[in-house]
């Protein structure tokens, strides 16, 4: 296990809690709640070590296009890029 | 004294490959009761009927003459040796033990899958000489040219007393491989499963058949494009949907055909959900260049499909196939005719798209099925996935493609490849530089074994987005739109906020939502099967799944 943690800047807060994903060999799952301090605050907890630059790449992509103030707790499970990516566009559908 | 003299020549024989048949045909004659030979005979006859140099084919795609081959792997090499060997997909431990034992050193071939790792390490111990890698349909056009057969080594399901044969669902390239003997004067010998008096139907005449022997057991055969929807991921399912949306609606694909694999199967599973709320229905997706893969079921019982002509049979679904003849090309006796060949063929000239997936991909969108220490090949991907620069019918989707207004502008057709940025265990596809090409130098190929290249491809699919790559003006701007799509990987890592916005702007990239397409449906239940249980249940039983897919 690997703890990640990573804080971006944000503009508006999160309107709502959320939940998405699944506890799942090559899945992941989100958490989601709205933060008061302009900012997102994420934190990982994964089963796989080693991929911290890639997380970074991937949080560093997301947060470019959203701007919630949030704090998205993040529970992985060997997802990939691309997993990560839209479990993360799921669990901020309609939240902004 | 006469103006005109005939020059000296001396007399030659015009018929050396007759005489020479007639002489090895002859060998065997004490054996043969009419074109019948005892099995018990089988490997003598090869080492008599065949001599060293001789190029030799061994029928093996889907379905394999794996009595003939593993017969073959038992000659004797001080006999046989040094054949040429002319097969399609080297898949079995037989055909590598033919090489082992020095019975054949050079082969030509297309496709290595499974045994692409001791294709690599026999080529590297000098066990093994390529000649070329090919697709399907490229190894039978050469069949005809530079590769003419001294003797074929084919399967079939039946054959009568006369020796007429029944080819069956799995007819495949059977008759291109017989022709390019038959009527050359090359051997034609055939392993059947079955010696019957009365055939279902004749799809080869006996007299173009020389030998046919009983196996010993049936044919081997693989249901190589059966994928389980159980094991759909819904990355996939959102891949599938701005394929659908953003290539198949937007461009009015109607003739199609799909590679092997999941990215491709979940789209089929989406047109009878998605596809139908989207009312696209009767109105893309009708013509279809496919095997009779069972994901197809729902979208043919949901009345989307017209017609599917196929290069070979899937295991399991002779009967639903049967009950369903205005939809596939079958015999009068309701079993499925294939025919590799023509239906390339038709994959080539008569397609308004194709759609795969790939290994591999470079930041030019070249890709390669040809990984470090393998050596796979690629099947028909190469000709399936390419544009047809000799078509000159169009369609509204081949239409859809001209970006310039010259007065002798032609169309296009849709090559699409359709990719996860990442693989499973974090392993990346898109990189800077392919394996292929040291793949290709190590095995002293002339050139690197690029499955298809960059300029071919009209537009990539990854879980990010679409590079509508055949809009691109110039190399940069496609790598900068490969790159846009190409999510944190190397060559994805490479694009700006800056220029990818541009790329929107211009209508070469669109993201989920420049499309219409919202992740958080791409859920499993869109699919309009999960299980390979559901796809019976949508046959009405008709389609029997093969052992190692049944958890039931």
């Amino acid at each position: 296990m690997e703890k990640l943690s990573f804080e971006y800047p944000a503009s508006a807060k999160a309107s709502r809690k959320a939940h998405v994903g699944v506890v799942g060999s090559g899945d992941l799952e989100i958490l989601l709640e709205p933060s008061d301090d302009a900012k997102a605050h994420v934190t990982v907890l994964t089963s796989v070590t080693g991929f911290q630059s890639t997380w970074k790449a991937v949080l560093d992509r997301f947060f470019e296009r959203y701007q919630g103030a949030a704090r998205i707790d993040i529970h992985d499970f060997g997802a990939t890029p691309g997993t990560v990516t839209m479990r993360l566009q799921q669990v901020v559908e309609g939240n902004k | 004294m006469s103006l005109a003299t005939t020059p000296e020549i001396a007399p030659r024989s015009w018929a050396n490959r007759r005489e020479g048949k007639r002489r090895k045909l002859a060998q065997i004659e004490p054996w043969m009761n009419g074109k019948i030979l005892p099995g018990r005979y089988i490997i003598e006859a090869l080492e008599r009927l065949l001599a060293p140099g001789d190029k030799v084919v061994i029928e093996s795609a889907q379905k394999a003459a794996d009595f003939l081959s593993r017969s073959l792997a038992k000659a004797n090499p001080k006999i046989l040796h040094d054949l040429h060997i002319i097969i399609a997909a080297i898949s079995r431990p037989d055909h590598l033990a033919i090489f082992e034992q020095g019975i054949a050193r050079r082969v030509d071939f297309s496709f290595a899958g499974p045994q692409s790792l001791r294709v690599a390490q026999m080529v590297e111990d000098g066990q093994m000489e390529i000649g070329s890698f090919h697709t399907y349909v490229e190894l039978s056009a050469r069949m005809f040219v530079d590769l003419i057969p001294n003797a074929v080594l084919v399967c079939a399901q039946m054959a009568d007393r006369e020796g007429n044969l029944y080819t069956g669902a799995n007819t495949e390239e059977t008759p291109a491989i017989i022709e390019a003997a038959a009527f050359r004067d090359g051997l034609v010998i055939v392993q059947v499963n079955q010696l019957v008096d009365t055939l279902p139907r004749v799809d080869i005449p006996a007299g173009w058949v020389d030998v046919i022997v009983e196996a010993d057991r049936p044919f081997a055969m693989e249901p190589i494009q059966t994928r389980d929807p159980g094991e759909i991921k819904e990355l996939q399912v959102l891949t599938a949907m701005m394929v659908i949306r953003g290539i198949y609606e937007r461009h009015q694909v109607i003739s199609l055909n799909h590679g092997v694999g999941f990215d491709t199967a979940a789209v089929e599973l989406l047109l009878p959900t998605y596809g139908t709320q989207l009312g696209l229905r009767g109105k893309i997706c009708r013509n279809w260049v496919l095997n009779p893969q069972p994901t197809l079921i729902p979208a043919i019982e949901s009345g989307w499909v017209e017609s599917v002509h196929s290069f070979g049979n899937e295991a399991g679904m002779e009967q639903y196939i049967a009950a369903r003849p205005d939809i596939f090309f079958t015999g009068r006796d309701g079993s499925l005719r294939s025919n590799r060949v023509f239906c390339q063929l038709a994959g080539l000239y008569a397609m308004d798209l194709f759609i795969g997936s790939t290994l591999q991909m470079d930041g030019d969108a070249n890709s390669s099925t040809v990984t470090r220490g393998r050596i796979a090949g690629f099947g028909g991907a190469p000709n399936l996935g390419s544009d047809a620069s000799g078509r000159r019918h169009s369609t509204p989707a081949w239409l859809s493609l001209i970006t310039s207004d010259s007065p002798t502008v032609r169309g296009r057709k849709l090559v699409v490849q359709v990719v996860q940025t990442f693989k499973a265990g974090g392993v990346p596809t898109f990189v800077e530089s392919l394996d292929a090409v040291e793949v290709g130098k190590a095995a002293n190929l002339p050139i690197a074994p690029v499955m298809i290249y960059g300029d071919e491809i009209s537009h990539l699919v990854t879980e990010e987005g679409i590079a509508y790559l055949y809009k691109a003006e110039g190399i940069e701007e496609r790598r900068a739109a490969v790159s846009a799509v190409a999510g944190v990987t190397s060559v994805g890592l490479k694009a700006t906020a800056k220029r990818t916005a541009e790329l929107r702007c211009k209508g070469l990239v669109a993201f989920p939502e420049d499309l219409g397409v919202r992740p958080s449906e791409a859920t499993r239940s869109l699919l309009s099967a999960r299980s390979m249980k559901d796809l019976v249940t949508w046959s009405g039983g008709l389609y029997q799944p093969p052992a190692r897919f049944r958890s039931w």
